[in-house]
């Protein structure tokens, strides 16, 4: 059984609807269908607008999608209660890309990574007091700055707080949306060695939401393509990089650019008016799926 | 050189306030040739964008330009007034900046950004500035240049706003255009065209480009030659393939190791450490703290520049200019 099954997943968002103006129906996620293995890391990937992130927040139900299934251990987790929900939240976290903005300015990283803790009401004060500074430890943070406040922090020392943070609840699952976009290139790499190591040490599954392809592939063992609202193409990442099938996951992947000047560059434009949106995904090889 | 476009010569740009001086800009050299791009790479904080706007003169208090030449066309540029100065932006040097939404007026249509650059540098009358304004749109790739020109910027989409950056920039015929983080904020579908388009522009058009920005997949697919900041200055300089295929400076060579490469699974190799607080510089080498090559010379005091090659330099004590004391290799860490 697969950790996380999503099935049939949408979601609309209404917009307008003022004034001598008609609603209008945007279909963020668009019947989207996938499953995670346990201790796999799975990437969405798509440019902005193609549902990608709306997808991993519909999965934590941060935003309530339209219907669908979300399979969480094989229960349906959309049908939950709040009450239910809340403790299923202790096994499903999330990252979140900005580490300027995701954490409170006023609040100090002690009091960040220990609130969850205090939520689930876990462990009395000095333990959770241990607890955070275990987790310092293991996000690569020195205990000894529990008591400063954001500001004080880098960037890649933020989004390692925003870690620590995810993890106090010893999670199984977690949902990174775009968690290093925002950091500079050298800061980049650390954070991913982090999100691999952490990986293997507590057994971690990862839905890996992110536009950076070079990122993906180093990653990821699978890849879904996102593209208005839909899977366009999904497989193991070489045969995606390797063999692309869909038009759109062909353009994307030769608009990457090469960090070699010597590297040929063949460019293909996507014609829009080409892809057929109603096109099932129908396999194509082994794992992999496409849209064509 | 006749070819020189532009020459910076040792420009320093500070900010002083609150009793503390901080360096944005330390010391930086470096010249763009005609017809030719010049990528300048660093990370945020590193200085490059605030040199971009040393060189039109637009850094704002309490940041100073403290010292440095930017000979541009015959003249220094720090010696002109500011009515010439004016004419230089836009018609000398054109720019495109990274928000196109924050350059742009929202409540201007696009035509009459375009026909105001063209009228402020009286290359058009009134009359005729819309007809340039829809031949400009149509330069920059944009479909339908006669209803886009009656169009508000909100209405434009991330790269349709940026190509209209470019048209502005290119209004008044400059032969410099300095693009900072011109594809930042766009999809990656979009930053390949808007790439794209900046060189047609630059080939059409004859343009020098200064192209600032933080990927080097960016630069090595448009750039000639690249310098490479890092705390303020340009530590490693030179042609686009020299860099890529022979990095010398250690942090150069960490930043190209650390790009996923496409090995699965397999470590990325992070430059270990943060980019340094520029107003706690420490002492020597900016780079030492994070440097794996450190020696001892290191901490003592920022390196020269050293001529490693034919149009390649390097500030780093691992390269010696020929003559000078050579550091002790037991002082390797």
């Amino acid at each position: 059984m697969p950790l996380v099954e999503v099935r049939h997943l949408v979601k609309h968002f209404h917009r307008g609807g003022g004034f001598l103006r008609a609603k209008t129906i945007v279909k963020a996620v668009d019947d989207v269908s996938f499953s995670i293995e346990e201790g796999e890391t799975f990437a969405l990937v798509g440019e902005s607008g193609s549902g990608k992130s709306t997808t991993g927040r519909c999965m934590l139900r941060l935003v309530e999608p339209t219907s669908g299934d979300v399979l969480f251990r094989g229960e349906n987790v959309l049908g939950f209660s709040s009450a239910r929900m809340r403790a299923a939240r202790r096994d499903m976290q999330m990252v979140f890309q900005d580490p300027y903005s995701s954490l409170n300015p006023r609040m100090r990283a002690f009091t960040i990574v220990e609130e969850p803790l205090v939520i689930h009401r876990i462990g009395s004060k000095p333990e959770r007091r241990d607890r955070v500074a275990e987790l310092f430890r293991l996000v690569g943070l020195d205990p000894a700055h529990l008591d400063r406040y954001p500001h004080e922090f880098s960037g890649g020392q933020r989004q390692r707080i925003g870690l620590a943070r995810a993890l106090a609840l010893n999670p199984s699952f977690i949902i990174a949306d775009e968690p290093v976009s925002a950091l500079d290139v050298s800061i980049q790499a650390q954070v991913i060695n982090l999100l691999m190591d952490l990986q293997q040490q507590l057994k971690l599954t990862y839905l890996f939401v992110a536009h950076d392809l070079r990122l993906v592939r180093h990653i990821s063992g699978r890849v879904a393509v996102m593209y208005l609202g839909k899977i366009v193409e999904m497989g193991a990442t070489a045969s995606i990089f390797e063999n692309a099938q869909h038009a759109y996951t062909k353009a994307l992947l030769s608009a990457v650019p090469v960090t070699d000047p010597d590297a040929p560059r063949t460019r293909i434009e996507l014609d829009p008016a080409l892809v057929n949106l109603a096109a099932p995904l129908r396999q194509i090889g082994a794992g992999h799926f496409a849209a064509v | 050189m006749s070819d020189t476009l532009l020459t910076v010569e040792n420009l320093t740009t500070a900010f002083e306030g609150g009793g503390r001086v901080l360096t944005a800009v330390n010391g930086v050299s470096f010249e763009i040739r005609k017809g030719e791009t010049l990528g300048l790479v660093g990370e945020s904080g590193s200085g490059k964008s605030v040199t971009a706007f040393s060189l039109i003169r637009l850094v704002q208090p309490p940041g100073r330009i403290t010292s440095g030449r930017i000979l541009f066309q015959g003249r220094d540029l720090l010696t002109l007034s500011e009515p010439e100065m004016r004419h230089v932006r836009g018609a000398g040097i054109g720019f495109v900046f990274q928000e196109p939404m924050a350059a742009l007026n929202p409540v201007m249509r696009v035509g009459a950004h375009i026909a105001e650059a063209l009228i402020v540098h009286g290359l058009a009358s009134k009359s005729d500035a819309r007809t340039r304004a829809i031949d400009l749109l149509r330069a920059v790739r944009i479909t339908d240049p006669e209803k886009r020109v009656d169009d508000y910027p909100h209405q434009l989409s991330g790269g349709m706003r940026q190509r209209v950056m470019m048209a502005i920039a290119i209004a008044c015929k400059p032969p410099l255009v300095i693009a900072d983080e011109p594809t930042t904020a766009l999809d990656v579908t979009v930053q390949a065209q808007i790439l794209e388009l900046l060189r047609d522009m630059k080939r059409e058009f004859d343009l020098s480009l200064l192209l600032i920005t933080h990927d080097l997949g960016v630069i090595a697919e448009t750039a000639d030659r690249v310098a490479v900041m890092y705390a303020a200055r340009i530590v490693e300089q030179g042609p686009v393939r020299e860099i890529f295929r022979n990095p010398r400076h250690p942090y150069t060579r960490g930043l190209l190791a650390s790009i996923p490469d496409g090995a699965a699974g397999s470590r990325l190799k992070a430059i270990e450490g943060a980019v340094p607080d520029l107003a706690a510089l420490p002492p020597g080498c900016s780079f030492a703290p994070r440097c794996s090559d450190r020696m001892d010379v290191c901490t003592t005091a920022f390196p020269d520049v050293t001529q490693t090659g034919d149009d390649h330099s390097v500030r780093c004590y691992l390269y010696p200019a020929p003559g000078s004391r050579i550091p002790v290799p037991g002082g390797v860490r």
